[in-house]
């Protein structure tokens, strides 16, 4: 209880320190400096009609590689943290071993008896799922085709295309994933996303320059040089990870 | 808005509310207020899985601020189009600087919370439990 009260009186403390960072708070007139370089010549330098995108790829390029790189760590993280659990109840399993935890090991015990089917997907989800996932699907490689040109992009397109997948294994739990083509996408998409980077580096002013593929006609969808190149690539890798994730998830808590 | 003859409550009242106030300030307010409850929730609950929801909703918070920190009075949304040239941009567009660092934002939140849900399932599988209140090793 004192410690309920407690927290309250510093999150409203919290509270009242924020008052004065808000209070004064306006409308900025003008974009910061740095953004007018990109708002006024962004679209003659790249060929980008959006500007996010502009800025994501290219003019920040390297920090989009590393968010790349930290949502593979995270994916992988995740992969070896629920597959390891794995490895280890198949080894308790073999060896018969009493485990280090007795707690543990009578969790284990218990885990397995209880260990049900899981329910089958309803005719509606199964239906939908079936009818929305090609649908999702070139929804979600239109929104990263079309990054350039319009609101959305790699990541958002891939978010879309996953969510597709994550309706397909919802409706029917035991379909198997083909992890290998999972993988096997997911690994070269990367592979190739630093490849155009080297490519920039060699062909034009320098990592990730996306202007060794021709500018072409402002506003077209083959425009901005190798932007939707690297958005496609992204997309690829964000869809294919994200499915990753939600399938080690389902293997592991059932 | 649109005439004072319908019965639209909801937007007189959210007007009252916010009125003589800036577009960022009513960002700001409502995304300290996702982050103080998201903070709430991660104080005070026990099961991981809300801990784990509380923390999305302050990750919101965060990225609401920061999204109406990078807007500028009357902009729109930096694309180019038929509505908005190359030349005029300069005062019409908002800070797309922002935008994308909360691209980034929402992104790695993502892989986070992905992280954190795999540690509750190893949790749940370890004690067969989601509240915090069973897993004696971590209380110091």
């Amino acid at each position: 209880m004192i410690q309920r009260m407690l927290i309250i009186l510093v999150l409203i403390l919290m509270g009242f320190g924020i008052i004065p960072l808000v209070w004064g708070l306006q409308d900025a007139e003008t974009v910061s400096p740095v953004s007018q370089y990109y708002v006024s010549q962004g679209a003659d330098d790249l060929g980008a009609a959006n500007l996010v995108t502009a800025v994501v790829v290219s003019y920040r390029g390297l920090d989009t590689l590393g968010e790349v790189a930290v949502l593979f760590t995270a994916t992988a993280g995740a992969a070896m943290l629920l597959g390891l659990g794995a490895d280890n109840s198949k080894r308790k399993q073999q060896h018969q071993q009493a485990s280090e935890k007795p707690g543990n090991h009578m969790a284990e015990s218990e885990a397995q008896p209880k260990k049900q089917e899981r329910r089958e997907g309803s005719e509606l989800l199964k239906t939908g799922a079936a009818f929305l996932f090609p649908l999702l699907l070139v929804f979600g490689v239109y929104i990263f085709i079309h990054g350039h040109l319009t609101p959305g992009g790699g990541f958002q397109g891939g978010v879309v295309i996953a969510s597709g997948l994550v309706l397909l294994l919802l409706s029917e739990s035991d379909r198997p994933m083909r992890k290998t083509l999972l993988h096997s996408i997911e690994s070269l998409s990367g592979a190739a996303y630093a490849a155009v980077g080297l490519m920039g580096l060699w062909l034009a002013a320098g990592f990730l320059d996306p202007r060794f593929l021709p500018a072409g006609q402002f506003g077209s969808l083959f425009s901005a040089g190798a932007i939707p190149v690297i958005y496609s690539l992204i997309g690829l890798k964000v869809g294919s990870e994200l499915t990753g994730v939600i399938d080690s998830l389902r293997r592991r808590s059932s | 808005m649109t005439g004072d003859t319908g019965a639209m409550p909801q937007g007189t009242l959210l007007q009252n509310l916010t009125a003589g106030m800036h577009i960022t300030q009513v960002m700001a307010v409502i995304g300290f207020i996702l982050i103080l409850l998201g903070l709430w929730g991660i104080l005070t609950r026990k099961h991981i899985i809300r801990m784990i929801i509380s923390f999305s909703i302050l990750d919101s918070g965060i990225h609401l601020i920061m999204v109406g920190l990078g807007y500028t009075r009357n902009g729109t949304a930096p694309i180019f189009d038929g509505d908005l040239s190359i030349t005029d941009a300069l005062g019409r567009v908002v800070d797309p600087i922002p935008s994308a660092l909360v691209l980034t934002a929402i992104v790695i939140g993502i892989a986070v919370t992905a992280l954190m849900l795999s540690y509750a399932v190893r949790l749940y599988k370890a004690y067969r439990s989601l509240s915090i209140d069973d897993i004696k090793e971590m209380k110091w």
